[in-house]
């Protein structure tokens, strides 16, 4: 599904580059569950916004599903970002004039679905997250919980082939943090291929393979057990 | 881009963000209010203005017979000379594209009865085309016409204060009063702006008299109108070309400087005209400068509802938003927003304007007014220009990395 070769990135900062990603290999199947681990400034989420097409890389090569992602212009990188990946984000990141139904539709509506469809499908996503009741009401009447099931059936309404969630329980309480893991390990049971970024061990000990980046480098990359969520709610 | 999907997006984003709509709209509607009747109140006061000096029209030239003082072509000096009909039709073939009308005049002094009221009052003989030189304004019955000229008819056209002095009031119209010992039939009265004295005179067809006075075909003074496209310069031309043409006909000596007297309007012409132009310039400043007061305004705006989106519009683009589609979405809405709100502003102030009419005569505005083709020219401008401060940062916005947008929180 993903695969990355000899993968660097660098910012510059004024005079000085700061090389951020020295030379990832990685390679990702359909229907794995992993984490991607590091302390700050590994360059985890830089790794993480280059799988999303949120940022370019420097070097290196990176395929998504059989297709080159490289020399994107802006338009081509939009429509892959919508064809191919769904966003999770720490901060939530909902418009928030928008209800929660209207969120999750949103992603439909530049894939250009019908309004009707549109609609049909975003309550399909928001009864799968257990939010049905709460279609019409708008993100500030929600909890940071329900918030992030919100994000993550709107990254789910474009039946995306893989699903990048950056550091989805960094703003949760560890109870909502168990349930949102519950419900993306659920995901995952479906078949769908899921990154996500943490620097939570917990978190991580919950997917099904671990990547722990430092300095840029990965230096380890493991299959772990599953934690099943489950128990804990 | 302009789908069905696309403006009911554009207007649930316009309606759940009612402040950011209302701001925008406020500035452009107030922008061309403010426009609008600044334009308005300038034209009034050019209206003001135009009533000042233009009693008269100002496209004039009368010529006045002299007598001359040097001695010409075997002709002496002191001879007398006279205008008479052939003189009228040789200035109308010769100068066809400076005239606009021509018409003769004779004044005469004298008694005029209407039973038992008399008085003395002068009278006018003229062409009907004198009502346009004088400004003479019908307010009962008509003017001269052509048939009264042909006919040598025994019709009178008197002034507002002819009627109120000799008929008590009553009214004149159909009565004949007498002129000099000849009945004439009354069949307008008219009134004028140019003072009292102007209304107390009574024009009758020229041809009737000088059949009056023993069929003869003398007239005292030409009253030539020129086109008044042709400006000042034109009627300094046609000054020179019929002075020439009148002293050569009359064999005067062309350096005689008495046997014909020219008096030109177009000099009182130029100095209303400039004033008119130098109002035209003030209310064109006032009207530039609001203008672009509106288009800061709005460019502002843009400016701001662009960076206050920047979060959301990167958020779009993470879930696939195009570049186009997100230009697309910040220059519809702007464009809808300053359209309806400009074009309500502009109807408010044309409504304002309208309802004001004559309520400031007494602050030199009179009439207030403005063309629509300026008004809705002005609030297109105002649109255009919203939409190319709006499309500069949109462009900015679209162009910014997702990530980068969804990083400022």
């Amino acid at each position: 599904m993903i695969e990355i070769k000899d993968l660097h990135k660098s910012y510059k900062m004024g005079s000085n580059s700061l090389h951020v990603l020295k030379g990832i290999n990685f390679s990702v199947e359909e229907g794995e569950l992993v984490a991607i681990m590091g302390s700050s400034g590994s360059g985890k989420s830089t790794l993480l916004n280059i799988l999303g097409m949120l940022d370019e890389l420097d070097e290196g090569s990176y395929d998504l599903d059989g297709v080159p992602i490289k020399n994107l212009n802006e338009t081509k990188a939009a429509n892959y970002r919508n064809k191919f990946l769904g966003f999770v984000f720490q901060s939530f990141n909902l418009i928030n004039y928008k209800s929660a139904m209207e969120n999750v539709a949103l992603p439909l509506y530049y894939q250009k679905v019908g309004r009707k469809e549109r609609q049909e499908k975003a309550l399909k996503y928001l009864e799968q997250v257990g939010l049905k009741e709460w279609a019409t009401h708008l993100p500030n009447e929600l909890s940071g919980g329900q918030k992030q099931r919100v994000a993550i059936a709107r990254a789910m309404a474009a039946e995306p082939k893989v699903l990048l969630a950056d550091e989805p329980t960094g703003a949760l309480d560890s109870k909502t943090s168990y349930e949102v893991m519950d419900l993306i390990q659920k995901i995952n049971d479906q078949g769908n291929t899921i990154l996500l970024v943490t620097h939570e061990p917990d978190i991580a000990d919950m997917c099904k393979r671990i990547v722990h980046l430092k300095d840029g480098v990965i230096i380890e990359d493991k299959k772990v057990d599953q934690v099943r969520a489950a128990q804990y709610v | 881009m302009f789908s069905r999907d696309n403006w009911k997006e554009i207007f649930e984003t316009i309606q759940k963000n009612k402040l950011r709509t209302f701001l925008s709209g406020f500035t452009v509607a107030l922008g061309i209010l403010i426009f609008i009747v600044l334009f308005g109140f300038g034209n009034g006061l050019k209206n003001t203005f135009s009533q000042f000096f233009e009693d008269d029209a100002q496209n004039i030239i009368t010529l006045f017979p002299g007598q001359t003082s040097k001695p010409y072509k075997g002709y002496k000096s002191g001879r007398r000379i006279e205008f008479d009909n052939s003189d009228l039709e040789d200035i109308k073939t010769n100068f066809p594209i400076f005239l606009e009308y021509i018409t003769p005049r004779i004044s005469r002094n004298g008694l005029v009865k209407y039973k038992n009221e008399s008085n003395n009052y002068s009278t006018r003989a003229v062409a009907p085309s004198h009502q346009i030189a004088e400004k003479t304004i019908i307010m009962k019955g008509r003017y001269l016409n052509a048939n009264d000229i042909k006919e040598k008819s025994k019709t009178a056209v008197i002034g507002r204060l002819v009627e109120k002095d000799l008929f008590n009031g009553a009214n004149a119209m159909g009565e004949y009063i007498d002129v000099a010992g000849s009945a004439f039939k009354v069949i307008g009265v008219y009134q004028d702006e140019g003072g009292d004295d102007e209304e107390r005179r009574i024009y009758i067809p020229y041809t009737t008299r000088q059949l009056i006075e023993k069929n003869t075909d003398k007239v005292d003074q030409i009253i030539v109108a020129f086109r008044p496209e042709l400006g000042y310069a034109g009627a300094l031309a046609l000054d020179k070309g019929l002075t020439k043409f009148i002293k050569n006909k009359k064999f005067i000596n062309p350096n005689d400087q008495n046997g014909l007297y020219v008096r030109n309007v177009a000099e009182g012409l130029k100095n209303t005209q400039q004033m008119a132009f130098v109002l035209q310039m003030i209310v064109g400043f006032v009207a530039i400068g609001t203008i672009i007061a509106g288009i800061i305004g709005i460019s502002n705006i843009m400016v701001f509802v662009v960076k206050e989106r920047t979060k959301e519009l990167g958020i779009r683009k993470a879930l696939g938003a195009t570049p186009k589609s997100v230009i697309g979405t910040i220059l519809l809405e702007s464009v809808f927003i300053t359209t309806v709100f400009g074009f309500v502003g502009m109807i408010l102030g044309v409504f304002i304007l309208n309802s004001m009419g004559d309520k400031l005569k007494d602050r030199f505005i009179t009439d207030p007014y403005i063309d629509m083709p300026i008004a809705i020219g002005a609030t297109i401008l105002l649109i255009v220009f919203g939409a190319i401060a709006g499309y500069i940062p949109a462009k900015r916005a679209a162009r910014i990395k997702p990530i980068v947008a969804l990083r400022d929180d």
